[in-house]
């Protein structure tokens, strides 16, 4: 089955999670983002190939070194910065009033 | 359903507030942010501890269905007067992210209506925009729930 790569099926994995969030601070190198994880350099080419192949990352030589950078747009597309922080408060707040006015009826 | 909750984030500035109005008198409104088995359904994690006082603790976890800790956070409540305020901190353990000082406060509207407006204090205006820009950091279990709800929605 060849699945299409989209963005949430990227940061389903908490090991791309992680790597996002390191990228975030600053470019990096492929050896200097493996460096951060005990999983086999491999694994984490394979992680790198999944992130850049979806958008969320870029890549740029640098020299005989790639340069991994967080692709900004791609994360606004999926985060669209408030709306899900949003979202994620408006259903915890819609369960407190479900539960609480079950509460009250009792 | 219409949305009543509201995010207000300011570009450049390191807090951000979120208000929401209830259909719940503000003393139903309380109950659940300080009775740990309501809070736990609400919030979808379990309490470790919440002690409801000035210089009392509070610890929450989720676990994953292997029974995996996925998140965890804990903080202090500085100031607690009940159906009005609560002052705490909030810190996510093993995160990147810094601790946050949030000001609960609570106001009655009608008798059977209630306001929530928190104000969350962040470290830096970028720990600010990196947390709402990834909001799956942000509880880090999030995206893992978003996957299952939209698995469940194709079967």
């Amino acid at each position: 089955m060849d699945l299409r790569r989209d963005v949430y099926q990227a940061i389903a994995d908490p090991t791309r999670r992680a790597i996002l969030v390191l990228v975030a601070a600053q470019a990096l190198s492929a050896g200097a983002i493996a460096s951060n994880f005990d999983t086999a350099r491999p694994t984490v080419s394979r992680h790198l190939k999944i992130l850049t192949e979806c958008g969320l990352l870029t890549q740029e030589q640098t020299g005989r070194e790639v340069y991994y950078h967080l692709n900004p747009q791609k994360i606004r597309e999926i985060a669209d910065f408030i709306e899900p922080f949003r979202k994620m408060w408006d259903d915890r707040f819609n369960r407190l009033e479900a539960i609480m006015k079950a509460q009250q009826a009792t | 359903m219409k949305s009543k909750t509201h995010v207000s984030a300011e570009n450049g500035r390191q807090d951000l507030r979120i208000t929401r109005t209830f259909d719940l008198p503000v003393e139903s409104l309380f109950r659940a942010y300080v009775e740990p088995a309501l809070l736990e359904q609400w919030m979808g994690t379990r309490v470790l501890k919440l002690e409801n006082r000035p210089h009392g603790g509070w610890q929450i976890e989720t676990r994953d269905a292997q029974g995996n800790v996925v998140f965890r956070a804990n903080g202090v409540i500085h100031a607690f007067v009940p159906n009005r305020k609560i002052t705490r901190t909030f810190e996510m353990e093993d995160s990147p992210f810094a601790v946050q000082l949030e000001f609960l406060e609570f106001e009655s509207l009608t008798e059977a209506t209630s306001r929530l407006d928190i104000h969350i204090v962040f470290r830096s205006v970028d720990y600010r925009d990196q947390l709402l820009q990834m909001p799956f950091a942000y509880g880090i279990n999030m995206a893992h729930n978003r996957l299952q709800e939209v698995a469940g929605a194709l079967q």
